[in-house]
């Protein structure tokens, strides 16, 4: 070996820029803060910050799965909103064959009612992905152009297996006995049905947070984002973990179909498609491929969609595509851009 | 004469319309530094890339002890004992330097006697463990890129330009660190533009021009042979000036 010591060395980075990093996990409180002042009453306060995290929740739910599959697979999926779709479907014949578990006044039977439609909704749009993975989105790998196309074409195909199946009318979906209602803090009435969106989307959050962080598979996912080719030339089957992420993404549509549903309370056929214009937005300003941009961006949309509703109904139609403009010129690339090999 | 470990016979890579090789015969022998010089565009990133099937070679058979490798996919190559360390590091810049290697070990788990060799290789692996690897140096990547390419046992090493836009402290250490590594039993490929890092530790060489080889021989022949290098090097300069 030569004399030669290399000194390790760790740049240090700028109070400023460190501070400059942070900013977007700061939005969200001062999004609500900024809300706090401008509605000024802490009722209606609470009432439509729950409201708006929920809301945020859900769409989190919907989005996760794309903003990863994005990163990762670098597809373009237009079909994502059709597995919201069959979620909520899915979840509404579940709930309606288990009525007298959803009717009775037990909190258990309940809440077992929503968790055996969750994961049926789960279970097939999961499988739905495998045939779409496999089917549509494999064939045009790396041409965006045409995922755009074959995508788009999925959702038309699903749409209308929709009304073969179920028919063309939109369904009333109705909440668990237990979940119905408000709860009364002080003088602001906040919806159960909100809080357990709150619970599942922050419990979704910080499961994929863990398994990212803490996991093989994580690992290899975070990786593949950023230089898939370097992966596969340590010898890892990217195509392989492709599929495995693409049917998660497509699972969690399914959750976020049925979250979306019993939000609503009525599901058509449509509603995939509706959705996914909030849920690219979503994806947009957290940075393609970005978990937590897309976990913050959800918040900020929800509690923006929120607090414009009361305050200004009519600005309220563009508060989101507003947000994106606002986020996008200051950081092009999303909140959190993802650093991907050239 | 060693055993041939690796060898390309007439192989042609297109990338879109653009016909980069164009028929390279190419023997690696086992054991020791085989050196693959020449200009800018001469396709010596492009020759690395097809052996690991990340470009797949459309004419022309690589054969890889003994076996015809050709068509298979990056991960199979892998899997028989290849590495590589691309010219652009492929580092994970997400991850921390551990997880860079973790990933780079059969089954995540490390071998604790060739992981306290590697940290001796390159220090700033040890002292960097936990920290993330976008923070590291440009020299330190490199040192990490070579570091999860040896972390395992291979018996073919492909290192592109190892010591490229580098100070020459850390080309040093680097240059040290291959000459360690041509004591085991790895077999190094070695694209490199540095010709006098290059000749101090390859044994045998081979001379890219226009897609092909055109000259393959003993490093030290070369080394010793100014007029030559100038023919080979020189000459194919001016041709494309």
């Amino acid at each position: 070996m030569s004399d030669t010591t290399i000194k390790p060395r760790i740049e240090k980075v700028p109070a400023a820029e460190q501070l400059v990093q942070k900013l977007p996990v700061l939005l969200v409180p001062v999004l609500a803060l900024a809300g706090m002042l401008a509605i000024g009453n802490p009722s209606t306060w609470l009432t439509l910050t729950v409201a708006g995290l929920a809301m945020g929740m859900m769409i989190f739910i919907m989005a996760s799965g794309l903003t990863v599959v994005f990163g990762l697979m670098d597809v373009i999926n237009f079909g994502h909103g059709a597995f919201v779709t069959v979620g909520a479907f899915v979840g509404f014949t579940v709930l309606a064959w288990l009525a007298g578990w959803t009717a009775s006044p037990s909190v258990l039977l309940n809440l077992s009612a929503l968790l055996v439609a969750i994961l049926a909704a789960m279970l097939i749009t999961g499988g739905l992905g495998y045939a779409f993975e496999r089917v549509i989105v494999k064939p045009v790998y790396g041409e965006h152009l045409k995922q755009i196309l074959v995508t788009m074409g999925g959702l038309i195909v699903a749409q209308q297996m929709i009304h073969v199946v179920w028919g063309p009318d939109e369904m009333h979906l109705s909440r668990p006995e237990a979940l119905q209602g408000s709860i009364v803090l002080g003088d602001a009435a906040i919806e159960k049905y909100r809080l357990v969106a709150v619970a599942i989307g922050l419990a979704l959050f910080l499961g994929m947070r863990h398994i990212l962080k803490n996991t093989k598979i994580g690992l290899l996912v975070r990786a593949g984002v950023e230089n898939g080719e370097m992966v596969e030339s340590l010898g890892y089957r990217i195509r392989r973990l492709f599929l495995i992420v693409f049917m998660t993404g497509s699972a969690l549509a399914g959750l976020g179909g049925v979250m979306w549903g019993l939000y609503q309370e009525t599901i058509t056929a449509h509603m995939g498609s509706e959705i996914m214009v909030l849920v690219f937005i979503v994806v947009i300003i957290g940075g393609l491929g970005s978990v937590e941009g897309c976990f913050i961006g959800a918040l900020l949309v929800g509690l923006l969609a929120n607090y414009t509703a009361f305050l200004a109904p009519k600005v309220a139609l563009i508060s989101t595509i507003a947000l994106m403009v606002a986020v996008l010129m200051w950081r092009p690339q999303g909140l959190y851009p993802v650093v991907k090999a050239k | 004469m060693a055993n041939t470990l690796l060898s390309l016979s007439g192989v042609h890579t297109h990338i879109g319309p653009y016909h980069i090789l164009q028929g390279v015969d190419l023997i690696v022998p086992e054991g020791g530094v085989t050196v693959l010089l020449g200009r800018n565009g001469a396709g010596k990133t492009t020759t690395l890339r097809t052996i690991m099937g990340l470009w797949t070679a459309s004419q022309g058979e690589i054969h890889f002890a003994d076996h015809d490798i050709t068509k298979l996919d990056t991960p199979a190559i892998a899997g028989r004992g290849i590495a590589f360390v691309p010219e652009d590091m492929g580092i994970f810049t997400d991850l921390t330097v551990e997880e860079n290697m973790i990933l780079a070990a059969a089954n995540g788990t490390m071998d604790p006697k060739r992981l306290s060799w590697i940290k001796e290789l390159f220090p700033p692996i040890g002292s960097f463990w936990n920290s993330s690897a976008g923070t590291l140096s440009g020299g330190q990547k490199q040192m990490l890129s070579v570091a999860r390419a040896i972390i395992e046992p291979r018996r073919l090493i492909l290192i592109d330009e190892p010591t490229k836009g580098l100070a020459p402290a850390i080309i040093n250490a680097m240059t040290d660190a291959l000459r360690e590594l041509k004591n085991t039993d790895t077999t190094i490929l070695l694209v490199e533009q540095n010709f006098s890092m290059a000749s101090s530790i390859g044994d045998t060489v081979a001379v890219m021009d226009d897609g092909r080889i055109i000259h393959s021989g003993d490093m030290a022949v070369l080394a010793a042979n100014a007029d030559m290098q100038e023919r080979l090097m020189g000459l194919s300069l001016e041709a494309h000036q």
